[in-house]
């Protein structure tokens, strides 16, 4: 197979890496928000059950839950495709790390934030994505930028349940006659770093721009 | 035993629980859980070592060690375990002719990968250590190795051991992965039985439960840890 | 000015009323059966030691603390409760929105959104609550930052600005709400002594020609004398003494409260 070849395959597997670590980032954001904002509500029911959650899902590792979601669902009635149990898995396993980074920050919000909006009458639902919401993100964003990070990373698991992502065709490209491993799994290890690199790019580029008001303001005071 | 290979949707379909073979399969899945608890304990073994190794290398006035090393600790961070195990396996027979048994290569990998993580660890404790601690070690002529050994490290060391127990927490459950390059984790044998009998259902439930079992006093374990030591970080 | 609400054709006999209303912090009984009503229009001011319960009285009002017991009545309404078959229930949260919208309020430490522009901060509550098209929002809010002097400052974010014009963002911000009640808890206590006084003399201005209800805690004694209708002086949750200002600062009949005001215009 000619390096050109090669590097295409790889590339190929790159964008499933992308897709299923995008995706699973996605619906796990949603869900780690939820299961977040779910922990400070005034239910004790509502808080148990995230607690649960949050223990369960933290304990169990991400290989056996992407193996469980995969293998044994389908017998419990649930048949999902590779992709749809990589994203499952992971997005679930973000949630349960997620959680607690939106609790912390969403915690760590001052209550004259709440009590100002109050005083103009918000309703809480726009209280909190309006107000608390994007004052809590600047403070998740690093935290929750090595979470992406790992996920992406966990995402090589899905080559275990034969999705052909960039660790799958890896493993195809090393065992065609003629190839060197060496080569491959360093051209992979290398793809990985350069997708982590951009990851972290992303999150500063967020940083930025949710920080803004905060920023200048940080500047202007030191001044 | 066969390395984990996805197998297509099984043949199984919708089924019933049957206590009677989970009963069956539970030795095995117990010495699959040993397994992967002393991967775990050894590979954190080396990383806390390690770990420690490379944070002293990074503080390292001479560059061409510093750099090097630093890059290093990153690449191996932002990078799947998974890659890094399949390079142990398949890399180092091939094109270097060290031929090792999978249970030393799953040691080692995950031991240099967690090492990344616990050298990042140690090097915020270090750093947390006042300066003022320095200048005194330099004002009573200490040595380098003996301002380490008896002034920097007393004190870093157990501002870092929260983190270091998460990392061994997280470690354990990493090691399941193992079973890729064919050692013989719970994962690994649960793979195995369910490719012999076709029931996934009580094999993979149990592996979890089983995982949990062990995972969740862990993470309960380090937490009173932390407390105990009053959360310095 | 603009703003004056609207004439309502009836108005209640009392804007703001307490009944019985008791607040508690565990064991520490903060308001303790409070009987208190304030006229349409009147600027009330309330005086008295730290952690006499005053700043609790604008926080039950404006629903940032719950009472235990009592009724607030606003406008006429029932803040906290609804009638159910002739009987007082507790309210819901659609319902308690409703009363509350009548009432503003401004804080200590001012509380300003600090991902929003000044003008973001003002524009907010009409465009989310009122309704208002963000271009109704942002003339009204120009007409107020006009009002209050601080038209150099629309765009900027808090952390530019001075404490005294954060403070007036947040006045401007309650304004903008056309409440009938306005509530200020000790507004000028966060600020450095040079920028007290632009402050105060916007909420002079107010209280001069506004018709809203103002109920005012501070320490600043002489500006309360010059613009209160009528002054209240609050301790151990209960009301000590009220009446005309004049009266009260220069001739109060209880003993606490002249050991107060000897301690607090000593000070001076």
């Amino acid at each position: 197979m000619s390096i050109r070849q090669t590097f295409e395959n790889l590339l190929d597997g790159a964008a499933v890496t992308l897709q299923v670590t995008a995706l699973a980032v996605a619906w796990g954001t949603v869900l780690a928000v939820l299961v977040g904002l779910a922990g400070l509500s005034r239910s004790i029911v509502l808080r148990a059950v995230v607690r649960v959650y949050v223990e369960v899902f933290r304990g169990v590792s991400a290989v056996i839950l992407l193996f469980w979601v995969y293998f044994a669902l389908p017998a419990f009635g649930f048949f999902l495709s590779p992709l749809q149990a990589g994203v499952l898995a992971l997005g679930i396993n973000l949630a349960a790390y997620g959680s607690e980074i939106v609790r912390g920050a969403v915690q760590a919000v001052p209550r004259g934030q709440t009590e100002a909006a109050t005083a103009i009458n918000l309703s809480a639902p726009r209280r909190t994505w309006s107000i608390v919401l994007p004052q809590a993100t600047v403070a998740m964003l690093p935290p929750y930028g090595n979470l992406v990070i790992e996920v992406m990373k966990a995402s090589a698991l899905v080559s275990l349940i034969s999705l052909h992502d960039l660790t799958y065709e890896a493993q195809n490209l090393r065992r065609l006659p003629g190839s060197d491993s060496l080569e491959v799994f360093t051209a992979v290890l290398i793809l990985y770093f350069a997708i982590s690199l951009g990851i972290t790019g992303i999150v500063r580029l967020l940083e930025r721009r949710f920080g803004r008001g905060l920023d200048i303001g940080r500047a202007a005071a030191v001044k | 035993m066969s390395p984990v290979v996805g197998s297509p949707v099984l043949a199984q379909g919708r089924g019933t629980w049957d206590w009677e073979f989970a009963w069956e399969i539970l030795p095995d899945l117990l010495r699959g859980m040993w397994v992967t608890v002393q991967i775990a304990v050894l590979g954190m073994g080396i990383a806390l070592v390690l770990g420690l190794v490379l944070a002293i290398a990074r503080r390292s006035r001479v560059h061409v060690i510093r750099w090097p090393v630093g890059f290093v600790i990153e690449f191996i961070r932002s990078t799947p375990l998974l890659v890094q195990l399949y390079f142990l396996f398949i890399v180092l027979p091939q094109s270097f002719d060290i031929v090792l048994p999978a249970f030393t290569l799953a040691v080692a990998g995950l031991g240099v990968h967690y090492a990344c993580y616990t050298s990042e660890s140690y090097r915020a404790g270090i750093e947390s250590v006042e300066r003022g601690q320095w200048e005194a070690a330099t004002a009573l002529s200490l040595s380098k190795a003996d301002t380490w050994r008896t002034v920097v490290l007393p004190q870093a060391v157990p501002r870092v051991i929260p983190a270091l127990g998460n990392y061994v927490v997280a470690s354990l459950k990493d090691a399941p992965i193992a079973s890729a390059i064919t050692v013989g984790t719970v994962l690994g044998v649960a793979d195995y039985i369910q490719s012999r009998t076709f029931r996934s259902m009580e094999v993979y439930t149990l592996a979890g439960v089983l995982f949990l079992a062990v995972s969740i006093p862990a993470a309960i374990g380090v937490r009173y840890l932390e407390r105990r030591l009053g959360n310095p970080t | 000015m603009v703003t004056q609400p609207e004439h309502v054709a009836e108005q209640p006999e009392h804007m703001v009323r307490f009944e019985a209303v008791t607040k508690r912090f565990g064991d520490h009984v903060v308001l303790d059966e409070l009987d208190l009503e304030v006229a349409p229009a009147e600027k009330l001011v309330i005086i008295g030691p730290s952690g006499s319960g005053k700043t609790t009285i604008l926080r039950v009002l404006m629903t940032l603390e719950r009472p235990e017991g009592g009724h607030v009545i606003v406008n006429g309404n029932q803040l906290y409760h609804t009638e159910r078959n002739g009987k007082l229930v507790r309210a819901r949260e659609r319902h308690i929105r409703a009363v509350r919208k009548n009432v503003s309020m401004v804080f200590q430490h001012f509380n300003l959104f600090p991902h929003k522009t000044a003008i973001d901060n003002v524009t907010l509550g009409p465009r989310r609550v009122l309704g208002l098209s963000k271009d109704e929002a942002r003339e009204r809010a120009v007409e107020l930052f006009d009002e209050v002097g601080l038209t150099d400052c629309i765009d900027k974010y808090p952390a530019q600005i001075s404490g005294g014009q954060k403070q007036r963002v947040a006045i401007a911000r309650a304004l903008a709400m056309r409440p009938k009640v306005m509530l200020f808890d000790e507004v000028t206590s966060a600020l450095d002594p040079e920028l007290v006084g632009e402050v105060l003399r916007v909420l002079a201005e107010l209280a001069e020609h506004t018709e809203m209800t103002m109920l005012i805690v501070t320490h600043e004694m002489r500006f309360a004398e010059d613009i209160a209708d009528r002054v209240v002086m609050f301790d151990e949750g209960k009301i000590v003494e009220e009446g005309e200002p004049h009266e009260l600062f220069s001739a109060p009949r209880e003993e606490r409260t002249k050991t107060f005001l000897r301690a607090v215009l000593d000070r001076d």
